[in-house]
């Protein structure tokens, strides 16, 4: 059954406005409404529209190269998935617990990681709606304008950006696209030059990171009503969790609750996710719908990402994102942290806690360790998963006795948000849009909820095979001659036979 | 184990007679190659196919140069005293750009996700050459991999077709466990054995022909990406001034192929 302006019931004679492509948004998104004489919405769809199929291709390739090819998904966060194909790979060569320097220098790599992803969200791709408003001046309403009107913003930004890069190239060997998570381990040690010449800035960098989080707060205060409402609905939530309950965005068990907040499942081991999350297809997206098992593909639909992580963890481990969370959470009675742009906020408390975690690494004497590989029995099933800047990223391969992978599955953070992100446009259809003249600035309301919660749309389509697909033989003056219509099925018929 | 080198280099006393390579004079010994005395005297000339171990080849033409005017494979042409030899020029460079781009296009070369990636020589000649697109329409052949030895892959969609490791394999291991076969675009590696698999035939991690691939086809398994960016054997300077190293020196002692014994 279609959920709400899922699908219109008389779709022929309504008219159709198409927003293609999402800017600000790496990957090519599309938003499609329909719309009838009162120019109310009818229907509204999120599609991701390109193709990149790597479940398949990575099929008949040895398991040591999948890490490396498998981060190309993505161009912004190329480590997330460079470390959730290790780290499954990591037990396919039986390396079931990793040298303490492996670990921490995968740790250090993911959360410079965070620390770009998130700036480069927030600062490049959406302060420009936050700071001048969803339907400011369309030539203005970009970095390059951000940095007119607030440079000191803007460099911050870029800046912040620069340093997570430069984490990573340190540790993954490149900044963008490095080599170092192997099956096993890291081939990379850490120097102490390369150490002391992060240590130098960190400080800055946690200065930074505040005021970030301040400048989310301040935002909210000076919009509070129409924040609080934009794009709002209720959600379950899922995401990783420490054994103590702690945020770990590298490892820890599966924890989902429910709209209400209560605890469907908790430190759930990931290696057996299936028995928890089932995945449906939709005739109109390459992008597949994930659910929780238990509830059902209506009901099960769910949220993840930085709101969810820093909603249902019980503590950040590290001081000062530990405060900024107990005082985001106690914001307003709680409002911001179920709203769509309490992302935002929530982001930048990530950020904050990625640049403690990366002070705390750099001062960890096994940092600086050179035992940086194991190994242990082969195994047939590998299953990876992190919590990367958009959300929980599921990497899943079997490999035969070849060493060749013969099944990949890759659940990505959008995927887990598809849903999610489809009932914020609605919602934004309804609020904004209903019986309303369309303006440019109208519908970048729908694009400001994509980007609240992912910049980033490209990673997650992989659904071979499965979309629907038609094929009209036009004449030149333009009459259909025929059609080959191809189904979810993958069948192909002729509608008209 | 090393091959007996096909023209071993002279004492320096012999070194009389030159060439003109680029407009600079050249010494050769007696019995050596225009491409092996260029090496020896520090002069680059780019090659894909020669290897300083095994007798010339002269079937990838990357080391084409002109010779008094007419072109010539410079790794089988021998040093004679008095040539006039170009080799740095555009028309010659861009003949080679044009020679690396069709070899990009024939295969299925993804660098990126490619373990050979900064130990490559064909990746080393483009960047070299300033290949910035592959230039022609991709084949895109289909070529499966042959992962049914227990410690090496095969992945053909890398080959060249140098017959470096058929070389090798007949010439070093004794094996011939390599071959080429079919004609013109259907040209292909194969293995010496009736199933077609590398399980099959002989083939040895400890063999000569495991070592010099000069691309990604032989793997040693579950090894890759082993050497962190920065250490590649290419990450340091280009080609160019790689191979000069590599080469055979006159009176160097073994003239065994460094990039082989770095297993890169």
């Amino acid at each position: 059954m279609p959920f709400d302006l899922e699908t219109a019931p008389n779709p022929d004679n309504l008219k159709r406005v198409a927003i293609d492509p999402i800017s600000r948004v790496e990957g090519h998104g599309k938003v499609t409404l329909l719309l009838d004489e009162d120019d109310r919405v009818q229907q509204a769809r999120l599609h991701i529209v390109e193709f990149r199929g790597f479940e398949k291709f990575i099929q008949g390739r040895p398991y040591w190269e999948v890490p490396v090819m498998v981060q190309r998904l993505c161009g912004i966060c190329p480590v997330s998935h460079h470390l959730a194909a290790a780290k499954a790979m990591d037990q396919i060569v039986g390396a079931r617990q990793l040298t303490p320097t492996a670990e921490r220098l995968r740790r250090l790599m993911h959360y410079g990681q965070i620390l770009q992803s998130h700036a480069l969200h927030f600062f490049h791709l959406s302060s420009p709606d936050l700071l001048f408003g969803f339907d400011s001046e369309v030539a203005k309403r970009n970095i390059v304008g951000v940095a007119a009107a607030y440079p000191d913003i803007a460099r911050q930004g870029v800046l912040l950006r620069k340093f997570g890069q430069e984490v990573i190239r340190v540790t993954a060997g490149k900044r963008v696209h490095g080599t170092s998570a192997v099956p096993g381990g890291v081939n990379k040690a850490l120097s102490i030059e390369e150490r002391d010449g992060l240590l130098k800035d960190i400080y800055t960098i946690i200065g930074w990171s505040r005021d970030a989080v301040a400048l989310a707060r301040r935002l909210f205060e000076q919009h509070l009503d129409s924040y609080n409402a934009f794009g709002r609905f209720e959600a379950h939530s899922l995401g990783l969790i420490r054994a103590d309950g702690a945020m770990d965005l590298y490892h820890g068990g599966l924890r989902a609750r429910d709209k209400d907040g209560r605890t469907l499942f908790d430190h759930v081991d990931y290696h057996h996710y299936w028995d928890y999350l089932q995945e449906d297809v939709k005739p109109w997206s390459y992008m597949k719908f994930p659910f929780l098992r238990q509830l059902g593909p209506e009901q099960g639909w769910y949220r993840v990402g930085p709101l969810t992580r820093v909603g249902q963890c019980d503590f950040i481990p590290t001081p000062l994102a530990d405060k900024a969370r107990q005082e985001f959470l106690a914001f307003d009675a709680g409002r911001p942290a179920g709203s769509t742009l309490g992302y935002h906020w929530a982001r930048m408390i990530e950020m904050l806690h990625s640049a403690e975690m990366i002070k705390e690494l750099l001062h960890d004497p096994d940092s600086l360790g050179t035992d940086l590989m194991t190994q242990g029995e082969r195994a047939e099933r590998g299953v990876g998963m992190i919590e990367a800047p958009r959300g929980t990223l599921i990497h899943h391969y079997k490999v035969n006795e070849d060493d060749l992978v013969v099944r990949a599955n890759l659940i990505v953070s959008t995927t887990h948000n598809n849903q999610a992100m489809n009932e914020a446009i609605r919602q934004v259809a309804r609020q904004y849009l209903d019986g309303r003249k369309l303006t440019e600035g109208l519908l970048n309301h729908i694009e400001v909820a994509v980007r609240a919660f992912d910049p980033c749309l490209s990673c997650a389509t992989h659904a071979l095979g499965k979309m629907p697909l038609q094929l009209e033989l036009m004449d030149a003056s333009g009459g259909l001659l025929d059609r080959l219509q191809r189904d979810t099925d993958g069948q192909c018929t002729s509608p008209d036979a | 184990m090393t091959a007996t080198p096909a023209m071993s280099p002279q004492p320096p006393a012999a070194t009389t007679a030159t060439f003109q390579l680029d407009g600079r004079e050249v010494p050769f010994n007696e019995g050596q190659t225009i491409i092996q005395a260029a090496l020896a005297a520090g002069r680059y000339i780019p090659h894909l196919c020669y290897h300083p171990e095994f007798k010339p080849h002269g079937s990838c033409k990357l080391c084409t140069v002109k010779v008094n005017g007419r072109p010539a494979a410079s790794c089988t042409l021998p040093a004679q005293a008095g040539l006039v030899v170009e080799s740095d020029t555009e028309e010659l460079n861009g003949l080679r750009r044009t020679l690396v781009q069709m070899l990009f296009a024939e295969g299925n070369h993804f660098c990126p996700s490619c373990e050979k990636s900064g130990n490559c020589t064909l990746q080393a000649l483009g960047y070299d050459l300033g290949v910035m697109t592959a230039g022609f329409r991709h084949f895109f052949p289909d070529r499966p991999v042959d992962a049914s030895h227990p410690d090496i892959l095969l992945d053909f969609n890398r080959c060249i077709l140098c017959e470096l490791c058929v070389r090798a394999s007949c010439e070093v291991d004794g094996k011939c466990v390599f071959a080429l076969s079919g004609r013109g675009q259907t040209k292909h590696l194969v293995v010496n054995a009736a199933s077609g698999r590398l399980a099959d035939t002989d083939a040895d991690l400890a063999d000569k022909a495991m070592e010099v691939c000069p691309v990604g086809v032989i793997i040693k398994k579950r090894v890759g990406f082993a050497q962190p960016i920065g250490q590649r054997r290419y990450d340091a300077r280009p080609i160019s001034a790689q191979a000069l190293e590599d080469a055979p020196r006159p009176g160097a002692g073994s003239p065994g192929c460094a990039a082989c014994e770095e297993g890169g």
